[in-house]
């Protein structure tokens, strides 16, 4: 055991016991703590095993940017693999797993491929795995995927909820350190709306890590002030535990909330995480900077972290890396480091200081100037360091500092590449404009007074400065410190994918010199963390291995996310029955009476058929069809379009947007309409109906409701501006339903309260408006989709299922029967009426055989382009009925049309059939087709080709009408 | 991105649904001699890299048709008006 709990001090509640597993170990932590400290403070430092080498591996950071702490969280639905055990906050029954181990943690059969290391080099996934292409797939990759491999996903759904959530705001500060919480408060006091984010469970940022002085109190209780006032203000947001983890068009970022993510379960209605989408008119990262670690032999053992990290885990979690400490870098960071390490207690070895001079003050540690750190060496756990020099020193850990890379990841998030300072030796946010501004350490700041400075005049950029208070200052100088070349052990760049610093001159002489070829060669930052520790380390000896400066080498790009964001985060609330809304029809409830399986046809639930006992769909849809053409039934029309047009122009209007006339039509009348789009192909069709001298209603089908009614928006906004005429939709304020056979007449005759019905009183296309049950105004058209004596009657939908039980009552005596979609579906074909598959976006009128329909006396949407060449073609595809030659064969839907002769293949193809039906009235199946010149070809006999259930019939082109030629029973 | 509806004031992309340039305007006339001019008016747009003029519709609003000015390059939004207006405003200076 080398880590453990200090006796004192830290953020968390020594009062609680939170007890939590590790690979089923039992361990108690405290509030406050993370998994990663409460792991230390309980001698736990071997966390993982590396992605490829299967190395131990403890912790290297102490946030968001750890590559080797991923562990296994939680069990069952809620398991979530590679969380970042540094960024997991402690709570009482945590689960927690390694992962990357086999057959345990402590002896891992994989790291034996360490000793075959050689094998793993960069590239090794081109060059090893490249011959013979079947090993490939048969036992490469199999092997690979065992071996190596983050952690395993859970198969069960995740019990928890997910929620969306918008805001917006003036200004819209990242980070709550002390540049951040300056910037927050400055903009605050002005009374600007202010949303004040940071990815940790508490605001502070760095204050809450480091041993700082401000205001005359100590950093930890500024921040508590400061959060008090931000607090109490109405125009100011907190949110904690949220990551801003992109910035897009619009200065719009997306961050993710992590509501409940530190707690067992989360609270009853209270989502896991929340996603939010942040409009800000301004915004201010205060991301801070990042600590490099130092390219050394061993740099990744159990026991090395970087310096920050190591202080924080003392001065925030209270425990210790280990009881003696080499502390080694190339700047004045690595001096108050030991000194925090030694007000704890922690024993520090030595002051490694890659530069000859630094004026820091050491506070009586040994400072050895000009030395090296070449080699950690141990195993799980460190024992000493050897120097370059041949020094060799004891201790359990070390910390180490190659120097700190702001965190500009969002500032590039729309394109542009950070810019190089030799002198801060760090990549500096692009200029963004004062939209988004980056400040602090995050702008390579480097001294606490600098950033409390900067985040209160970029706060406050259009506003009056605020006082800014007076601090404590480190000093800060720093040279190059990335590689050190006299190590014999692996010295990590990339832990997370086990990238070395050896791998990146080799991928430069092997021609993989440009950045991100070398990113992909080695795989040097494309793992979980991005790349947000060893990015910079791999430019600067990529740099080095070519002669190029850092500038001439460049960032590989940044692209959201900062962090990974779960699937869930995105979803939100979308799953299973939330994904869309369900629309129920106003006689939903009287066709569940009626017991109706309903069928989803867009957001639509539509009764399909109503089975009576032992009847599969055929037999219920065919029973539906029998019992309409031979006596009555009623079927819900509910979900076609409706759409109320009134005005003086409405005529015109309607002239404009059908390809037929209705300024013609008579009141009291409808008429079947054609639609086409400006490109002269059918767009929709439907029946309107005229009301009144200025008042028609018109119907689309259920598909394009939506789709028409913008198009008439568009049309008359835009086109005709010009025209008096106003519409609105009216689907959802009508139930309909089509009442259909030879005793629709007299069922519907008892519901009348005056309207006595005729032929003379309601002609065939009659539309009336009349008063039913007693007062229930409703809309009674003649119109028949079936063929038969048919009307459709509207009502208010309110009174939808109470009138259709009605109807029900009164066609009872002469057996009336609810149909559904199926049997509607059915009687179509059998009269070769078009639907979906005929008006599919490809065919005109004349192909639907409605060309005379067409005027040629006013202008209308699609009039020109129809008229083309191309679009009148005698050869185009036309609507025949087809039925097969040998009554028993039957003919599938989506089967091609081949000449008689001809050899089966596309070349060959005369046509497809659209739409096919088991004709109850014919005992057969029948169909329509899209056939080439087809009107012209009616009596032949073709081969019905359906090459991919590899099915043949012959069959015969005829008329479309398959039933009832002489439309006889429209008008009995 | 917020788009300044001139009914509903500054609202999300998300309410709008975008049909593309509003540049090419609807011939007048069904002479077969303009076919040409409809060809065009129903297939040719441009693609510029910079400023725009787009139809959008507020769908989940007003439902009213505008014409957005946008940057295709920065998604930068300048403004936004009536369709009505804008085709109005071409007519007269036609
Ligand atoms: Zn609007």
């Amino acid at each position: 055991m080398t880590s453990y709990r200090l006796d004192k001090g830290g953020l968390i509640d020594r009062s609680t016991a939170l007890r939590f597993t590790f690979d089923g170990a039992l361990h108690v932590g405290h509030q406050g703590d993370t998994l990663a400290s409460a792991l230390l403070a309980n001698g736990v430092t071997l966390m993982g095993r590396s992605f490829k080498y299967h190395r131990p591996r403890s912790v290297i950071t102490a946030g968001a940017a750890e590559p080797n702490a991923l562990v296994e969280l939680r069990e069952g639905g809620r398991k979530e693999a590679n969380t970042r055990a540094t960024m997991i906050e402690l709570y009482d029954g945590l689960v927690s797993k390694s992962q990357n181990n086999w057959p345990s943690l402590d002896f891992d059969v994989g790291a034996l491929t360490s000793l075959a290391s050689s094998v793993f080099v960069a590239g090794f996934y081109y060059k090893t795995f490249m011959w013979p292409k079947s090993f490939w797939e048969k036992i490469y990759e199999p092997i690979i995927r065992r071996a190596a491999g983050l952690g395993t996903a859970s198969k069960l759904p995740d019990p928890d909820k997910y929620e969306k959530s918008y805001a917006h705001c003036d200004v819209l500060v990242i980070g709550s350190g002390p540049t951040g919480l300056m910037a927050a408060l400055a903009a605050a006091r002005q009374a600007k709306r202010v949303i004040l984010a940071d990815e940790s469970s508490r605001l502070g940022g760095s204050l809450l890590n480091e041993q700082e002085e401000i205001g005359g109190t100590s950093g930890y209780e500024w921040t508590q002030g400061v959060i008090a006032e931000l607090g109490s203000m109405p125009n100011v947001t907190l949110l904690p535990r949220t990551t801003i983890m992109g910035w897009f068009d619009g200065n719009i970022f997306g961050a993710v909330e992590r509501v409940s993510d530190h707690l067992r379960v989360p609270d009853p209605y209270e989502p896991r995480q929340r996603y939010w989408k942040i409009h800000a008119k301004r915004a201010v990262l205060a991301a801070g900077a990042e600590e490099r670690p130092v390219a050394f032999g061993g740099n990744d053992m159990p026991g090395v972290m970087t310096a920050s990290a190591m202080r924080t885990y003392a001065n925030r979690y209270a425990a210790a890396a280990g009881r003696s400490v080499v502390v080694f870098g190339g700047n004045d960071s690595i001096y108050r480091t030991a000194r925090d390490l030694k007000s704890h207690g922690i024993h520090v070895e030595a002051i490694v200081d890659s530069r000859k001079e630094s004026k820091a003050d050491a506070a009586g540690t040994p400072v050895l100037r000009g030395a090296l750190v070449a080699d950690a060496v141990g195993g799980k756990a460190v024992k000493s360091v050897h120097l370059a020099d041949g020094t060799h020193i004891n201790c359990e850990a070390v910390a180490m500092s190659g120097g700190f890379s702001p965190i500009v990841n969002l500032a590039c998030h729309r394109g542009k590449k950070p810019v190089w300072d030799a002198k801060l030796l760090a990549f500096l946010p692009p200029d963004n404009g004062e939209a988004f501004t980056v400040a602090g350490s995050a702008a390579s700041r480097m001294l606490l007074s600098e950033c409390l400075a900067d985040g209160a005049a970029k706060g406050a950029v259009d506003g009056k400065p605020i006082t800014v208070p007076k601090c404590r200052d480190e000093a800060f100088a720093i040279s190059p410190l990335w590689w050190v070349k006299e190590s014999h052990g692996k010295a990590f760049i990339d832990y997370q994918n086990d990238a070395t610093a050896k791998d990146l001159p080799l991928a430069a002489r092997e021609g993989y010199s440009d950045v991100e070829l070398a990113k992909r060669y080695t795989t040097t930052g494309m793992a979980t963390d991005q790349g947000k520790l060893g990015n910079i380390n791999a430019i600067a000896i990529l740099a080095e291995a070519t002669g190029r400066t850092m500038d001439e080498v460049g960032t590989t790009t940044f692209r959201p996310f900062y962090t990974p964001v779960s699937f869930g985060a995105f979803t939100g609330p979308f799953t299973g029955h939330h994904f869309q809304p369900v629309r129920k029809t106003p006689l939903h409830d009287w066709a569940e009476e009626q017991g109706a399986v309903f069928v989803e046809t867009g957001l639509w639930m539509r009764s399909s058929w109503f089975p009576r006992e032992g009847e599969d769909w055929l037999a219920s849809a065919s029973r539906e069809v029998l019992n309409t053409r031979g006596a009555v039934g009623i079927c819900d029309v509910s979900t076609l379009g409706k759409i109320d047009v009134q005005g003086k122009d409405a005529g015109q209007f309607l002239d404009r947007l059908y390809c037929n006339t209705f300024s013609t039509l008579a009141v009291g009348k409808a008429r079947y309409g054609l639609m086409l789009r400006e490109d002269g192909i059918v767009y929709d069709d439907g029946t309107t109906s005229r009301l009144a001298e200025d008042h028609y209603v018109m119907t689309t089908t259920t598909a394009n409701a939506a789709k028409v009614m913008a198009q008439m928006e568009f049309a008359h906004q835009a086109l005709f501006p010009d025209l008096d005429v106003t519409y609105v939709s009216v689907t959802e304020q009508w139930a309909q339903m089509a009442v259909a056979g030879p005793k629709s007449r007299p069922t519907l005759q008892k519901l009348m309260d005056e309207l006595v019905m005729t032929d003379e009183s309601v002609p065939y296309m009659a539309a009336l408006e009349v008063s039913i049950m007693g007062g229930i105004p409703a809309r009674l058209f003649r119109l028949s989709f079936s063929g038969e004596h048919a009307y459709e009657l509207a009502v208010p939908a309110d009174y939808g299922s109470m009138v259709a039980r009605a109807v029900m009552q009164a066609g009872d005596e002469f057996g009336i029967t609810p149909y559904g979609v199926e049997a509607l579906s059915i009687m179509r074909i059998e009269k070769g009426h078009v639907a979906g598959g005929e008006l599919n976006g490809t065919t005109t009128a004349g192909d639907l055989g409605m060309g005379k329909m067409v005027s040629a006396k006013k202008d209308f949407i699609g009039r020109m382009m129809a008229q083309r060449e191309g679009l009148t073609d005698p050869n185009r595809q036309a609507v025949v009925g087809i039925r097969p030659v040998n009554p028993a064969d039957r003919i599938r839907a989506g089967a091609h049309l081949l000449k008689q002769d001809d050899t089966p293949s596309m070349k060959n193809d005369q046509g497809y059939v659209t739409g096919v039906a088991w004709s109850p009235m014919l005992d057969m199946w029948v169909g329509l087709a899209l056939f080439a010149n087809g009107r012209a070809r009616h009596g032949e006999i073709v081969q019905v080709w359906d090459g991919l259930r590899g099915h043949r019939v012959m069959a015969e082109i005829c008329d479309p009408m398959h039933f009832d030629k002489e439309n006889k029973r429209l008008h009995a | 991105m917020l788009i300044p509806c001139p009914h509903c004031g500054t609202r999300p992309v998300e309410e709008f649904t975008f049909l593309g340039d509003a540049a090419p305007t609807r011939p007048t006339t069904n002479d077969p001699s303009t076919m040409e001019a409809w060809y065009e008016y129903v297939y040719l747009r441009n693609n510029p890299r910079g400023a725009i003029e787009e139809y959008a519709h507020h769908s989940g609003g007003c439902r009213s048709w505008l014409v957005v000015s946008r940057n295709t390059e920065t998604h930068e939004v300048f403004g936004a008006v009536p369709a009505r207006d804008f085709t109005r405003a071409k007519g007269a200076k036609a």
